[in-house]
């Protein structure tokens, strides 16, 4: 990868530590990122929108405070990029989809609020799969995203945007939301920590919906500790969110700081492995199972018998949550507006809109999600899927009755190349075969980095889930594999993405 | 359009037998949305009393308000119903501009309230109503059709929608089907909305104005050939918003129906729409495919769970019932059943009440409520509760006419005045001048005017026709402007032909 | 388990997708895969089992009745496609509601 800026290259919490000590300012830090963006982004396409005057002017407001004696939080002057899922008073909200191309929202989410008063610098908005639905950053309407590591390859999807400006050193920080995957996959194939935290731990209001039964928020880093910081500044009770867990946020930076397993009981769910997985990614899987034998835990095989029919249920209840939460785009009071020609009706205003903003992939899922709540097809379909969701959950409370956490890889291959499977939506749906069950059953569940795959060359993640508010565990786990693994390696896996060329950083 | 022989009432319930069903929708009384802060205002500017979570906007989230679910437990609690210890909100979906997220935040198969009833009076006899259910949702917007020439939806040009409306809390009291009132029918219909409407402001959950809207009626409606055990298929007259309207929206769909039946056709399930100016309902634009709402739990709530000791809490703190309040009144005020049957129907009885407890005698408050203040109403075209007047000026009046001050005539000059605006009565008695003549030169002179212009009619008194006096005291009356005291005027015109 | 491109024309038209035939030819076909293989959850053994519509399971999340400041019809109406009036101005509706 060409040099960045050795300041991009801290850690969030280096780049807090530096900041703190008086060593450097956030204004210098965040104009450093958005150089790095500016000479990076026509490569990587992480950004939708970069806001650099906002950005330099809140990054001036955290160094005043800073001057001016006041308490900061841990976070505060670090970069952040927002995928453009949630709403913002200062920059558009796209969820890269053109029926919302343009739109500004009156209101800030819950998780932008936290973050800006904890004052984190948001530089801009990441880009990602048409409203969360895709896991390569292809369903854009604005183009897809490309791998730091390949730049012929997907960054994963759907926060792909996010997954790549980490990767890129764009940002040390970014936020996702995971509704089957969509951190955790992108992380692993970015070779990146991606948190999808329990469901109600962090605020879902003012972040567009896909389907709000799974859709989670959560960090995009480079490193454990990082994820654990921003966990804790984002996550929290929210009463805007009735779905949000009225409970203290489970204790992440400490177990992020003291990554020690000994002792742990660790399970290997058996589904989730075998075929349909490559070679690099069940090897660097089993090192990592390995590895944590080596370091005290207690590893058994643990079987979770319906996880096989996660991928079909997902398949069915959030297109079906998705049908109805996109019905709102309809021309009527704000995004697009097509057709409306002053005598095409409403009806016939609102099916061209529709038709002309949503990419393919949102009008499948609208589909096959209107079909499986139509009356006939309910009970066969949603309903079904939904009585699944209860055996899966019970599979997973009976796996936590033997195990503290579960393993598995993050997803079943490494990054795929652009293209490869664009037609072909079954293929693209398997990418998140290991993460959904964690959606369905709504606990907590972590991608780190675990090597690379020895077939390509890019980036494994290693999945651990843990029950319902025991987010913690995950950092446990987590960061004693990190430091495992950097220490045998003798640096951080990133250092080791070439994806970005020197001479076209150079000729800017 | 195929036309139907409609059938007269009478012949109509001869051969046929009805069956009705309401389902009445009341926007609740609380001070901010079902999901949102937003104020529950009327009439304010379009569009200004909306947030992200009312006007559906992506990323908004709605949060159930409290007070919501106490009042449709306290409505469920009064029509007798079972309270449900679990239950959801579920989506309707339906493409509707009005509706800003394109589905209606409800509840489906778990209501909050199921299975009670109520009495209503009609025609003499007490019906009792059963409920099928109460359940909670959420208001749309309003449509304004521009272009056209009737500012209705067919032929307009274009729609402007104002958002104010979206999101207020809205109940909807279902009734079991109806059968066995005969010809009663369509009063039954109107006694049910109208004890409900009572019912409803008793509770102090809504303030039920239907000419704004807040209470609004389908009315549904079969018919079956009399005898026969088979209920015939029903239509549905949507948005019949005037008690007289749903008296005659049952009317006219019976008539229209048995016209059908009579003519061999087969009534049509459909929606209809009740036109004020006709009376009579024609059918909804036929949908090219049925609507298929998909309703599915809603994912952004999570389920209701009314604890037994708060529902309890809440039985105990009901308020005194209409049906047992009017018991009590016509118990207490003396008044007949006739009375109060006409009381209720002009909606005085809370009014006459509160004149008798301002110290009217209850004989006088109805007599004023029903016979001149209901004039009034009648000729603006407003509720009696609506009219300038209270209670308390009302028992004023009573007071004034009591005391000898005005008399009856006079009084109700001091009602104009009140109405108009001019004040209390006794405001009104002042600068209009209006109080009894009691100067007996003045009246002394204006009888001896009245008997020396006819002196036929004195002959006739002195004669002993007492009676014959009226023209006598008419005259003076008119001499007077009225503001004369007609027994006192009678007593001295007999003194002074006698003498 | 197999979906009709008449059947897709009808949940495009319930879902208001004006596709193009092209598109209904290739969803057809994609979507009958699709189904072909969602439909694999009603081989589970399933009977007496409750559904899970959430994940936490919560209950009574209740807000305070309390009014709130709202966004102002300026705000509101400056993402509108069209206004007039202080109104959100749509096409002419067909169906009464």
């Amino acid at each position: 990868m060409s040099a960045p800026n050795e300041l991009t290259t801290l850690t969030a919490a280096q780049m807090a530590a530096a900041m703190a000590a008086g060593e450097i300012s956030s204004a210098e830090l965040t104009r450093a990122h958005l150089d790095r963006i500016a000479a990076t982004d026509d490569q990587v396409h992480a950004f939708l929108h970069v806001a650099g005057d906002a950005a330099m002017a809140a990054a001036r407001a955290v160094d005043e405070r800073r001057a001016a004696g006041e308490p900061l939080g841990p976070l505060a002057g670090v970069p952040l990029a927002a995928k453009d899922v949630f709403t913002t008073v200062d920059m558009p909200t796209t969820c890269g989809s053109k029926i919302l191309a343009g739109w500004q929202p009156p209101y800030d989410a819950t998780v932008i609020d936290r973050l800006r008063a904890a004052g984190v610098v948001i530089v801009g908005k990441t880009n990602m799969d048409e409203f969360a639905m895709g896991s390569s950053t292809e369903n854009s309407a604005f183009g897809p995203s490309r791998n730091p590591w390949d730049l012929g390859r997907v960054p994963g999807g759907s926060s792909g945007g996010s997954a790549a400006a980490v990767a890129a050193f764009q940002a040390p920080l970014a936020i996702g939301t995971d509704t089957g995957g969509s951190i955790r996959q992108p992380a692993a194939v970015c070779g990146l920590v991606g948190v999808k935290p329990t469901y109600g731990g962090s605020s879902r209001y003012g972040v567009v919906a896909f389907a709000s039964s799974l859709d989670t928020p959560g960090p995009l880093t480079r490193t454990v500790l990082d994820a654990a910081l921003l966990h804790e500044a984002m996550s929290g009770h929210d009463p805007r969110d009735s779905t949000s867990l009225d409970a203290p946020v489970p204790p992440v930076v400490a177990a992020a700081r003291h990554g020690d397993v000994a002792g742990l009981r660790v399970g290997v769910v058996a589904e989730l492995s075998g075929e349909g997985y490559a070679p690099g990614v069940l090897s660097r899987f089993h090192e990592a199972v390995e590895l944590l034998e080596s370091l005290g835990a207690k590893v058994t095989e643990v079987s979770c018998p319906h996880f096989g029919y996660a991928l079909p249920a997902y398949y069915l209840i959030a297109p079906s949550e998705c049908s109805s939460n996109l019905a709102r785009f309809d021309a009527m009071r704000y995004g697009l507006r097509a057709g409306d020609d002053g005598t095409a009706s409403a009806e016939d205003v609102m099916s061209l809109t529709r038709q002309a903003g949503f990419g393919a992939e949102v009008k499948r899922r609208i589909m096959l999600g209107t079909y499986a709540l139509s009356s006939g097809y309910y009970d066969a379909y949603y309903g079904k899927a939904q009585q699944v969701r209860t055996l899966i959950a019970r599979d997973f409370s009976a796996a936590f009755d033997q195990v503290d956490v579960l393993v598995s890889p993050t997803t079943p291959t490494t990054a795929f190349p652009i293209g490869e499977r664009a037609d072909n939506p079954m293929a693209m749906y398997l990418a998140d075969l290991c993460t959904i069950p964690g959606n369905l059953a709504g606990n907590a569940a972590i991608s780190v980095p675990c090597g690379l795959a020895q077939e390509d060359g890019l980036p494994v993640g290693l999945q651990v889930m843990a029950p319902v508010l025991a987010d913690d565990r995950l950092y446990r786990v987590a960061a004693a594999v990190e430091a495992a693994l950097d220490q045998r390696r003798g640096h951080p896996l990133l250092a080791e993405a070439n994806g970005i060329t020197a001479d076209r950083e150079a000729g800017r | 359009m195929s036309t139907i022989t409609v059938v007269p009432f009478e012949e109509a319930v001869g051969r046929y037998e009805p069956v009705i069903g309401l389902e009445t929708h009341v926007e609740l009384g609380t001070a901010s949305k079902m999901f949102c802060g937003c104020p529950t205002v009327f009439g304010a500017e379009p569009n200004s009393a909306v947030c992200p979570v009312c006007l559906g906007l992506p990323g908004s989230l709605p949060v159930i308000n409290e007070a919501a679910i106490e009042y449709t437990i306290r409505i469920g609690l009064a029509l007798n119903c079972s309270i449900a210890s679990w239950c959801r909100f579920a989506r309707k979906n339906y493409f509707y501009p009005d509706m800003p997220k394109n589905f209606q935040i409800s509840q489906y198969d778990e209501p909050l309230c199921t299975d009670g009833w109520i009495d209503v009076e009609a025609g003499g006899q007490t019906v009792r109503v059963g409920i099928e259910r109460v359940h909670l949702e959420e208001d749309t917007g309003k449509s304004l059709h521009v272009g056209g020439s009737t500012g209705r939806i067919h032929g307009a040009e274009y729609s402007l929608v104002d958002y104010n409306r979206a999101g207020i809390p809205l109940v909807e009291v279902v009734t079991k089907p109806v059968a066995g009132t005969g010809a009663l029918a369509p009063v039954v219909a109107r006694a049910y909305v109208t004890e409900l409407r009572d019912l409803l402001r008793a509770l102090g959950v809504s303030d039920v104005r239907m000419e704004q809207g807040s209470l609004r009626c389908d009315v549904n409606t079969s018919l079956a050939p009399a005898g026969s055990a088979q209920w015939g298929t029903r239509t549905e007259t949507k948005n019949v918003n005037s008690l007289r309207s749903v008296e005659r929206a049952v009317r006219s769909e019976i008539e229209r129906q048995a016209g059908v039946l009579d003519a061999g056709g087969r009534v049509v399930q459909e929606t209809r729409h009740f036109h004020e100016d006709s009376g009579t309902t024609t059918s909804g634009r036929s949908k090219e495919e049925a609507q298929d709402y998909r309703y599915f739990p809603e994912p952004d709530l999570v389920p209701l769970a009314p604890a037994s000791g708060w529902v309890d809490q809440i039985r105990a703190a009901l308020p005194e019932l209409p049906a047992a309040r009017r018991s009590r009144l016509a118990a207490e005020l003396g008044l007949s059943e006739t009375d109060m049957a006409a009381l209720r129907n002009a909606g005085a009885l809370d009014l006459v009440a509160e004149t008798v407890a301002a110290g009217a005698p209850a004989g006088q408050a109805r007599n004023w409520w029903l016979t001149e203040l209901s004039r009034r109403a009648n000729e603006s075209g407003t509720e009696l509760a609506a009219l300038p007047v209270t209670p308390a000026q009302v028992a004023r009046i009573c007071a004034l006419v009591e005391s000898g001050a005005i008399n009856n005539k006079l009084a109700r000059q001091v009602l104009d005045g009140v109405l108009a605006g001019e004040g209390s009565p006794d405001d009104v008695v002042a600068a209009r001048g209006l109080a009894v003549v009691t100067d007996t030169s003045v009246l002394a002179a204006a009888v001896d005017q009245a008997i020396a212009a006819n002196p036929d009619v004195a002959e006739k008194v002195r004669d002993g026709k007492v009676a014959a006096a009226g023209a006598l005291v008419g005259a003076v009356m008119k001499a007077t402007g009225g503001q004369a005291d007609p027994q006192a005027v009678r007593e001295l015109i007999l003194a002074r032909l006698s003498a | 388990m197999s979906i009709t491109r008449d059947e897709v024309a009808h949940l495009a038209r319930l879902s208001r997708l004006a596709l193009s035939d092209d598109e209904l030819d290739r969803f057809a076909g994609q979507l009958d895969v699709i189904i072909g293989a969602v439909a694999r959850v009603q081989e589970v053994a399933a009977a007496g089992i409750p559904p899970t519509t959430h994940a936490a399971e919560l209950a009574n999340v209740f807000r305070p009745d309390v009014v709130q400041p709202c966004l102002g019809a300026d705000v509101v109406l400056a993402q509108a496609p069209a206004a007039e009036q202080g109104r959100f101005r749509v096409p002419r509706i067909l169906t009464e509601d």
